[in-house]
């Protein structure tokens, strides 16, 4: 025995005490702290960046699940909605419906008499999609014809947007004084005992004020444009300059006389006075008494006592909104008579498309999407997992195979607009298959998906460890037998997960779908794998190139139940992963 | 110290049954090729039936290459060729005409780590059998995993779980798992290529009591590192070096009285 203790002559010694080694020490533990940093940084941030997305989407998407709808009641009779006055389903689906809505609305508002006021009001208030509800309702019952029914109509997404509270900023004020109404001529004149239209007067004044300010930055930005320009384009600028000052040179003298009365145009926010039951929209202030047209008609011209009235003031301005102050003031009205009402919008998961924004729904495109993936999944992988199969396990390893799994990585990389040229110009123009069509989506899509899942699968066959071959070979199974009862069994979950992802990625493929017809506007849900149909990625595309608010809501609603979608795929592969893993 | 390992020696009597037995496999100048890497040269031997040859050497000298010619696992190594001839009951088994896939039902392997299939343990015995079509009914395959299971001394310790996971048995259960799935299949000779390396010692001492019962309707042909194992289990020895075949004979005599020098050396445990 040696004694250990004692290191040999000549040994290096490598003290773990000296201030070298301790500073060593300090270092190592700092990079692995640094490290550790690192990661929870990057796994923090993603974190954070994923938060954002998600309720960013969810916040934009939120008015597309709701919409209001106005709870009418209507008296159909068989000469509207019977094209030949039976009530054979045929001539009721052709019937006037718009006109049974028509007369609803009249009844509702029977001092609308002028055609301007009346077109106004059987065209801005309620959505096409209304008169389809009376016809479904009528259709499922032809007893109502001829009886009051009560149906629930869905507003025009104008409307709609109003009610949500993204048309324009609301403010309401109840008023402080008693008021005084009397009538001159068409108009009415407001008085309070309390100084609640100087008040008023104020806020017009400063909107004044604001919108010089806006103009005199406007005009301070095309001085600076107009020095890089010259000849027609700079005079042209220059006169808009000076138009631009003059405004704002007026609006300011306006707002610093602030007794003066003023006149309030529709480039300035509109104020509405509720009082006595009816709806007043200012035209003219003073301090002392304001003077409006009548909206909706008042009951009486009692004196009101102070906080039975209200002003209520739209900051946007009526030039700006697609909705003007007397659509605004039926809906206030309606409101105030409780027959507005939210709903959860499950026309959104029951409709296809449309070109008005309250009536348009996925499901035409969720469905499309599902038949695609349908196809893509029936294709690729039988295929995709044979050829994995046999590349893998049979194929003599020669040049040719070395060739063919080489281009299979690169066919993994090739753009995927590129595999939309190739069904655009294969499935469509030579094999002469239908446009638009989840099958030759679904082709398409295979094509983009199968060198994954080949490459998935080989890389799943190969983990699978080489004891289990030797055993199986061992006791006499063949290649085959052993390839099949126990190497593609262990290598399914590795073969699942890669499909998945496979399908996932062809699930958000866009471009290869648009080069075969798969962008077109198509209200009908599709039927079968020939019909005509889009995507939901394709959906999401065409819905955020429109400019309407809820359009752009259901785009954020579309992307929500896109990601839905993939959770579900990601979630049944993890269920059946598990499932096959579980029986070893 | 250079004294001889202090080894217990196999019965005497069985060693001399060997002696006169049949024998089941004869291998003449076999030769094997990794690509350009000649790993095997002229290997020849008698392997008798119903004993137990072990086939010792250092790691790397070609004993577990020679083993797997025995059943033509080799075959799956796309690199690998073999020339010369190996005969089991006198026919050639790298005759064009054989089926590898029939010889390795008749020349069972049992491999170093112990490799159940991860399925219940029933289903690891039953596989052979149902594949070879060995069995025409439900209880006629449970007679034969019970049998096997029996004759691997592993019935007792699993008959109330058959159902459940073979990987989950421990390792020795697993080896011995192994053992029971080869017999399945009622081969005429078992290949183990180090069937303990994996093991600890008392796992490994059922093993070895396992071969020495097994013996008595099976020829086993053992690879070892442990030059005790070998001692105990094997009738007869065979000592490779360097891809070269260097000395066979009856365990007793090469523990005890080696020829060639390079076999002193190793089992006095000079070099290995």
């Amino acid at each position: 025995m040696t004694d250990i203790a004692a290191p040999p002559p000549g040994a290096r010694r490598f003290g773990l005490s000296s201030d070298e080694a301790q500073a060593r020490l300090r270092r190592r533990h700092a990079a692995e702290a640094r490290f550790r940093a690192y990661g929870i940084g990057a796994i923090a941030l993603a974190a954070i960046f994923l938060v954002v997305l998600i309720s960013d989407v969810v916040v934009k998407a939120m008015p597309a699940f709701t919409e209001y709808r106005l709870t009418m009641t209507v008296t159909p009779t068989l000469e509207q909605v019977s094209s030949d006055g039976t009530t054979d389903p045929q001539a009721l689906r052709s019937g006037d419906y718009d006109a049974v809505l028509r007369a609803g609305l009249q009844e509702l508002f029977p001092q609308v008499t002028t055609r301007a006021l009346r077109r106004k009001l059987n065209n801005d208030l309620l959505s096409s999609g209304a008169a389809m509800t009376l016809r479904d309702r009528v259709l499922a019952d032809p007893a109502v014809i001829g009886q009051p029914v009560t149906i629930e109509a869905l507003f025009d997404d104008a409307a709609d947007l109003y009610l949500k509270g993204l048309m324009t900023g609301r403010r309401e004020s109840a008023g402080q004084g008693q008021a005084q109404v009397t009538l001159d001529g068409e108009d009415v004149v407001l008085t309070s005992s309390a100084p609640d239209f100087a008040r008023a007067l104020a806020e017009v004044k400063e909107s004044l004020r604001e919108e010089a300010a806006a103009d005199r930055r406007e005009a301070a930005r095309l001085t600076a444009a107009a020095a890089d320009v010259s000849g027609d384009q700079r005079e042209a600028l220059q006169r808009r300059i000076a138009d631009l000052e003059g405004e704002a040179a007026a609006a300011e003298a306006r707002a610093a006389a602030a007794d003066a009365p003023e006149r309030l145009t529709a480039d300035l926010p509109s104020k509405l006075v509720f009082i006595n039951g009816g709806i007043v929209k200012l035209t003219e202030i003073s301090a002392s008494e304001a003077r409006g047209t009548v909206l909706v008609p008042l009951a009486n011209t009692d004196a009101v006592a102070a906080g039975r009235w209200d002003i209520l003031t739209l900051t946007q301005p009526e030039a700006n909104r697609r909705l003007d102050d007397q659509v605004v003031a039926w809906l206030e009205d309606l409101k105030q008579r409780g027959m507005v009402a939210s709903h959860f919008a499950s026309r959104f998961f029951t409709s296809g498309d449309s070109r008005e924004p309250e009536q348009a729904g996925i499901l035409g495109a969720l469905i499309g999407s599902a038949l695609t993936m349908l196809v893509t999944l029936v294709l690729c992988l039988p295929i995709g997992v044979g050829a994995a199969v046999y590349l893998e396990e049979f194929a003599p390893k020669n040049r040719l195979t070395d060739l063919i799994e080489v281009n299979i990585n690169n066919l993994a990389a090739v753009p995927s607009i590129v595999f939309g040229l190739l069904g655009l110009a294969m499935f469509l123009n030579f094999f002469g298959l239908p446009r638009s069509a989840p099958l030759v989506g679904g082709l398409v899509l295979a094509l983009l998906v199968l060198p994954t899942i080949i490459i998935a699968s080989r890389a799943a066959l190969k983990s699978v460890p080489p004891s289990i071959r030797e055993a199986a070979l061992g006791i006499g199974a063949s290649h085959q037998q052993a390839v099949f009862h126990h190497v593609l069994p262990l290598a399914m979950p590795g073969i699942m997960t890669g499909t998945i992802i496979g399908m996932a990625h062809a699930l958000g493929e866009t471009a290869p779908l648009l080069l075969i017809g798969m962008v077109a506007f198509i209200v009908d849900v599709p039927g079968s794998i020939t019909d005509a149909a889009t995507a939901l990625p394709v959906q999401i595309y065409l819905w955020s190139d429109l400019p309407e608010p809820l359009f752009q809501a259901k785009t954020a609603a579309a992307i929500l139940v896109l990601l839905a979608f993939l959770f579900i795929m990601n979630g049944l592969a993890i269920l059946l992963r598990r499932r096959f893993e579980r029986r070893w | 110290m250079t004294t001889m390992p202090n080894i217990e020696l196999a019965k005497a009597t069985a060693a001399e049954a060997a002696d006169e037995a049949v024998t089941k496999v004869v291998a003449r100048d076999v030769n094997v090729y990794y690509g350009d890497k000649h790993a095997l040269h002229d290997v020849s031997i008698d392997i008798p039936e119903k004993a137990v040859t072990a086939f010792i050497g250092p790691s790397g000298c070609g004993k577990s290459t020679f083993l797997r010619c025995i059943n033509r696992m080799n075959d799956t190594i796309p690199i690998c060729r073999v020339s010369g001839r190996i005969e089991i009951d006198g026919s050639d088994i790298y005759d064009r005409g054989l089926d590898p896939v029939q010889l390795r039902a008749k020349v069972g392997m049992v491999f170093q780590k112990p490799n159940p299939f991860p399925k219940s343990i029933y289903e690891n015995v039953a596989y052979g059998p149902r594949i070879h079509g060995l069995t025409s009914s439900k209880a006629d395959l449970d007679e034969v995993v019970t049998m096997s299971l029996k004759r691997a001394g592993l019935y007792e310790e699993v008959k109330d779980r058959l159902t459940s996971p073979g990987t989950g048995l421990s390792g020795g259960q697993q080896q011995r798992l192994c053992i029971a799935r080869a017999i399945a299949v009622n081969p005429e000779v078992i290949l183990m290529d180090e069937p303990c390396s994996a093991l600890d010692p008392i796992a490994t001492a059922k093993i070895e009591e396992l071969i020495d019962e097994l013996r008595e309707n099976y020829t086993i042909v053992i690879v070892t590192h442990s030059m005790q194992q070998a001692a105990r289990v094997s009738q007869r020895t065979a000592f490779f070096h360097l891809g070269k075949l260097v000395e066979e004979g009856s365990t007793e005599q090469i523990f005890t009285a080696p020829q060639d020098k390079r076999t002193q050396d190793y089992i006095t445990g000079r070099f290995g």
